[in-house]
């Protein structure tokens, strides 16, 4: 399994986290569900996740590896607050509907 | 071409279209389905690179830990399909371009990059678990511990935004 590292370039990986990046900032202009768009922020954070572990790899350093270690630790920390404040945003105003949480601009 | 590479290639055009899927399926439950595809083709690609550790850690954490809980919260909160309004199409012609000339950018931004100066045999052993342990236990040790209290108060937050109010505010 190794050989993958000489037979594919970087800019593979690169190009493929990007536009994973790119997809999961699509989702969130474009949805309005709140859990589609923690959804799309998980993807995000996935597609970072992967370009530091394609040049960790490449570069033959395990710094890179550990960051995506505590990406992955800070990830799961969020995603559960993130739900719980959905639960309750959910318990008042019976949507997750992201457009409803506009009271700050009046 | 050998079979890794033709795995990497599989595993990148089977994470894309289920990107494509989580953002644009109508139902979130097939997006919460999609999303753990990607998941496990992005944990395949941690194979590829010789990341076993991560490649672990993603399977328990995100496809299991991450995903039950979206799961599960999305059942509690049963949506059902029609309940989402749309957006206007205006407002998604000027999101996809947004996000396509993000796209670009970032790719411009890629190609302005010189030589990297990548090793020619870099370690392949540093993916594996002995190796990360030496490193996350002498030079990571005060952000390891530091992630415990970020932990323990994750879980206290999450309790106590999710408790039931005893009075009501409004």
């Amino acid at each position: 399994m190794t050989d993958v590292i000489r037979q594919i370039d970087i800019s593979y990986y690169v190009y493929l986290s990007i536009l994973l990046f790119s997809i999961g900032v699509l989702g969130v202009l474009i949805r309005r569900n709140a859990i589609i768009l923690f959804m799309c922020i998980e993807l995000m954070l996935n597609s970072v996740n992967l370009l530091f572990v394609a040049f960790s790899s490449y570069r033959g350093d395990a710094n890179g590896q550990l960051f995506v270690f505590f990406i992955m630790v800070v990830a799961a920390a969020e995603v559960a607050v993130g739900l719980a404040i959905l639960v309750m945003m959910y318990r008042n105003t019976k949507s997750v509907d992201v457009s409803l949480l506009d009271k700050l601009k009046n | 071409m050998g079979v890794s590479e033709i795995l990497a290639y599989a595993l990148g055009i089977i994470s894309v279209a289920s990107a494509l899927l989580v953002v644009f399926s109508k139902n979130p439950i097939h997006s919460v389905l999609y999303l753990i595809i990607t998941f496990f083709s992005i944990a395949g690609q941690y194979v590829l690179l010789n990341a076993q550790f991560l490649f672990i850690v993603q399977i328990i954490v995100y496809s299991g830990a991450i995903m039950v809980l979206f799961l599960f919260v999305l059942m509690l909160l049963n949506l059902n399909k029609d309940t989402e309004p749309q957006k206007s199409n205006l407002f998604k012609f000027i999101s996809i371009i947004t996000a396509c000339s993000l796209f670009i950018s970032m790719i411009a931004m890629v190609k302005g990059v010189g030589n990297l100066n990548l090793p020619s045999e870099p370690d392949s052993q540093i993916g594996l678990v002995k190796n990360l342990g030496m490193v996350l236990f002498s030079k990571y040790v005060i952000p390891f511990e530091l992630s415990s209290v970020l932990f323990i108060s994750g879980m206290v937050g999450a309790v106590m935004i999710g408790k039931k109010e005893t009075h009501d505010i409004n």
